[in-house]
């Protein structure tokens, strides 16, 4: 053990493998798909089948949304552990470098896969290991509020019987299936709220308008509606139980997962940023000296560091968040901070490359523009920058939702 | 003329050299003059002068370096010196530190909380740190920490990553202090990393005695964009020696001092040279800044200082210089990310205890979300260090890592100092609280170079 925080030797090449995928088959078709907001890119399925391979063959290290899942055995080798977390976190960096929205509407990668990894047990990550899955918690009245949602589920039977109205469901319309948050008894508070997987063509589920986005115009972004909607009582994900001492951590317990990676979706859109504008730059005769005081740079060399230096830190906070879930660590409050500063740097970053690069960057002939409009959303969805500093403020004072609001 | 010069008001007192007096400027100039006459004195009519300023700081006079002890020339200046091996890299992405780091990180830790930092707002007043604190620093073996273990250090392969555990934990107490005690560890690093056989045997021994010599890495020059890479003090070649000639600032403990590295110029590139104290045309003065006072900040003069040749530290060409402001920047942001985590460890119980309104002000978004943002950058800061760190250790190239560790711990740094403030509101800036003291040091980093290594 001593401290490294290079890339780890062992993800290297998966990491070079996602960059070359990126550059090569989600580059060329960036603005094509921005342009076409809801077309279907049929490229994916190409990819989607090439990552299926690499999967199987053991080369991609379990990367990917379900590479969240954490095994319930304790650590069975000893030593630190560079496992799926850190291989999910580094591979969807390099493929958000590639795009964004495109990296959204990846089959079977979605963010409801990666609630399935994370609360599924092993029956239901058997029977829904090969499912796309979207992810449904947003409503037309809850955003950031994710305790107070209104759509129901009633067990009648065999079956639960769901009632509401979910928005902002990437993938919504393309996927295979939806997570859907819903409460089994509003009266008890986040402690009955659960998971639901919903199959596409169940009688009651409707995708009634996809929504028009400042950037990731690739992914399909759904609003769907449940009425009455009936699902077999096993596809309630983890333990039906509501248990009010536990409270809302089960169904949290993704997004300890997911925020690294969404953390990662906005170095990788930054570094896309940053190393356009970085050559840019130097053809316009300006370079960084990462010896000289920056003071004594170019302006937009020493904005250039700054960005950097920032980017940096952001994916170094990422990295320690995802290690530490490979490592069967508590990460709630790391991932938290990876998040908060991803999210705020990748706007930062992508919006300055696009000043640093005048009317190049604003203009639809570089691809700056599309990502600072793309990068927008990684500081909003799976928890706001503010839901984030909630979150760190109440963990390091020690105080409750009902003390900090 | 030269009267009317003299009546001009810019180029002194901190104003731009454009500035007018109009009639009630002259009149308001007069007063002052008045004012600051010894009349007033003798009659009577002034308070107490500020004595402990006065003879604190020595601001304005110049002195001789201290002549300490002889060091004698042993072994070969053409022989290289002892070199301790790279870390090895396992290569996986790891955060924690080895064991034998822990225990040193647990031992300094121990130290800045019950030695360091009950000392820290006497010996920033002062401009200088106790006997007790610098004694009780050479008995865990804070100079030594660079040096190989052949040499009678402790090193056993390269230190960078226990350098800056070690800076950190020491400025958790007070940076002040930490950069006090730092400082003759600083330059028997130097020492050991580029000493030749000659320069390793003569100077060493004295660090790894009983009785450690202060000494001082000195590279920052008092001149506005200082760019440490091409610095204005010249070594002149004459005939087997070296004359130096220039103006170092900010030197840690430069009056106490026994042996100084200087970066100076030579044949166009910049160099490290060995400067014993008391040679001829080495003089020394105050140069007390807004904050770092603990480490006893001085000025050095160097007019016609005559060196030998081999005095030169390291190689020509300016490789040794660049590695050594890199790893002295290094230290730096340790030393930044120490201060920012007691500004966490301060603010966090405090916007819990302190009621505005009826409740604790942690109550409010406002108030709370900066702890959380100091907390976010903070450990952004102290990551990217330590990948420049770990990459020092390792041998590999880490140019770009230290400076974005410096860019990171200048502006969160600052940032972090900031808010520690304002989050106290007067309290902050009055000294019962420490937060004032920590947003004076933190401003040290954008500036310093030299100093401390790792």
């Amino acid at each position: 053990m001593a401290i490294h925080l290079d890339d780890p030797k062992r993800l290297r090449t998966l990491r070079d493998q996602a960059h070359q995928v990126a550059m090569n088959m989600l580059r060329p078709v960036s603005r094509k798909y921005d342009r076409a907001e809801h077309e279907y890119p049929k490229e994916l399925d190409m990819l989607a089948a090439m990552i299926d391979g690499l999967s199987e063959s053991g080369a991609s290290e379990g990367a990917g949304a379900s590479g969240v899942r954490r095994d319930a055995s304790p650590a069975e080798r000893p030593g630190v552990r560079n496992g799926t977390n850190l291989a999910s976190v580094l591979s969807i960096a390099e493929m958000c470098w590639g795009d964004v929205g495109l990296l959204l509407s990846m089959p079977r990668q979605g963010l409801g896969n990666s609630a399935i990894a994370s609360v599924a047990d092993d029956e239901q990550l058997e029977r829904f290991g090969d499912t796309w899955a979207a992810m449904a918690i947003t409503e037309p009245e809850v955003g950031s509020d994710s305790a107070s949602i209104r759509t129901t589920a009633v067990l009648d039977g065999d079956h639960y019987v769901i009632n509401g109205e979910k928005i902002y469901v990437t993938s919504g319309e393309r996927a295979d299936s939806v997570v859907v948050w819903a409460t089994l008894d509003r009266s008890l508070g986040r402690a009955a709220i659960k998971s639901f997987v919903v199959e596409k063509g169940t009688p009651g589920m409707k995708v009634e308008r996809l929504e028009h986005k400042l950037g990731i115009r690739a992914s399909d972004t759904a609003a769907i509606t449940f009425t009455d909607c009936r699902v077999p009582k096993e596809n309630l994900l983890g333990s039906p139980e509501v248990d009010v001492k536990q409270g809302f951590a089960g169904a949290m317990a993704t997004f300890d997962n997911t925020r690294p990676l969404v953390a990662a979706m906005a170095i990788g859109v930054a570094r896309a940023s940053l190393d356009l504008t970085r050559d840019l730059l130097g053809g316009a005769g300006v370079e960084v000296d990462h010896d000289r005081p920056a003071q004594v740079q170019h302006a937009a060399a020493a904005r250039l560091l700054q960005m950097e230096a920032d980017w940096e830190g952001a994916r170094l906070l990422t990295l320690q968040a995802a290690w530490l879930a490979d490592n069967r660590q508590p990460n709630s409050l790391e991932a938290s901070m990876a998040k908060a500063k991803a999210g705020r740097v990748g706007s930062d970053i992508t919006l300055g490359c696009v000043e640093l690069a005048s009317s190049l960057g604003y203009s639809e002939t570089e691809l700056l523009e599309k990502w600072s409009r793309d990068s927008k959303i990684l500081d909003i969805f799976e928890g706001t920058q503010q839901i984030q500093q909630l979150i760190v403020a109440r963990r390091l004072l020690g105080l409750t939702s009902a003390e900090l609001k | 003329m030269a009267l009317t010069r003299n009546l001009r008001p810019g180029g002194k007192h901190g104003l731009a050299s454009g500035e007018a007096r109009d009639p009630i400027g002259y009149a308001v100039a007069a007063l002052s003059r008045m004012a600051q006459s010894d009349l007033l004195d003798r009659i009577g009519l002034r308070k107490q002068a500020e004595q402990t300023v006065l003879t604190v700081t020595r601001s304005g006079f110049r002195a001789a370096t201290t002549a300490g002890r002889t060091f004698q020339r042993v072994g070969s200046s053409r022989k290289a010196g002892v070199r301790v091996p790279s870390a090895a890299a396992a290569g996986v992405f790891d955060l924690t530190p080895t064991e034998d780091e822990q225990m040193l990180v647990d031992v300094v830790g121990e130290f800045a909380a019950e030695v360091v930092r009950p000392a820290a707002a006497d010996a920033d007043t002062a401009c200088a740190a106790g006997d007790d604190v610098l004694k009780a620093s050479l008995e865990i073996g804070l100079p030594i920490l660079g040096v190989p273990e052949s040499l009678g250090g402790i090193s056993e392969e390269r230190s960078a990553m226990a350098g800056t555990l070690v800076a950190e934990a020491l400025a958790q107490g007070d940076m002040g202090l930490a950069v006090a005690t730092l400082a003759p560890g600083a330059v028997a690093t130097a020492l050991s990393l580029w000493g030749t056989e000659q320069q390793q045997q003569t100077y060493l021994p004295a660090f790894t005695g009983d009785d450690v010599p202060a000494a001082a890495l000195a590279l920052t020059e008092p001149r506005v964009l200082f760019d440490v890479l091409e610095p204005a003090t010249t070594a002149l070649r004459d005939g087997d020696d070296l004359v130096l000639d220039g103006e170092k600032s900010l030197v840690a403990r430069g009056a106490d001092a026994e042996l100084f590295v200087v970066g100076a110029q030579l044949d166009g590139k910049p160099v490290l040279v060995l400067v014993e104290a008391g040679a001829d045309g080495l003089t020394v003065e105050g140069d007390p800044a807004m904050g770092v006072r603990a480490a006893s900040l001085t000025r050095l003069r160097l007019e016609g200082v005559r060196v030998p040749a081999d005095a030169v530290l390291g190689t020509t060409d300016g490789a040794t210089y660049t590695e050594c402001v890199r790893l002295s920047r290094l230290a730096w942001c340790a030393l930044a990310v120490g201060t920012a985590q007691a500004v966490l460890d301060y603010v966090t119980p405090y916007v819990k205890e302190r009621e505005a309104f009826g409740e604790p002000v942690a109550h409010r978004q406002s108030v709370a979300f900066m702890v959380a943002d100091i907390a976010i950058e903070l450990q952004a800061m102290r990551l990217v260090t330590y990948k420049a760190a770990s990459r020092a250790a390792a041998g590999k190239d880490f140019s770009r890592e230290v400076a974005l560790a410096r860019r990171l711990c200048a502006d969160k740094g600052m940032q972090i100092g900031l808010d520690g403030v304002q989050l106290l509101g007067g309290h902050g800036y009055v000294k019962e609280h420490p937060v004032e003291r920590w947003y004076r040091d933190l401003r040290a980093i954008a500036v310093m170079e030299g100093t401390v290594l790792v």
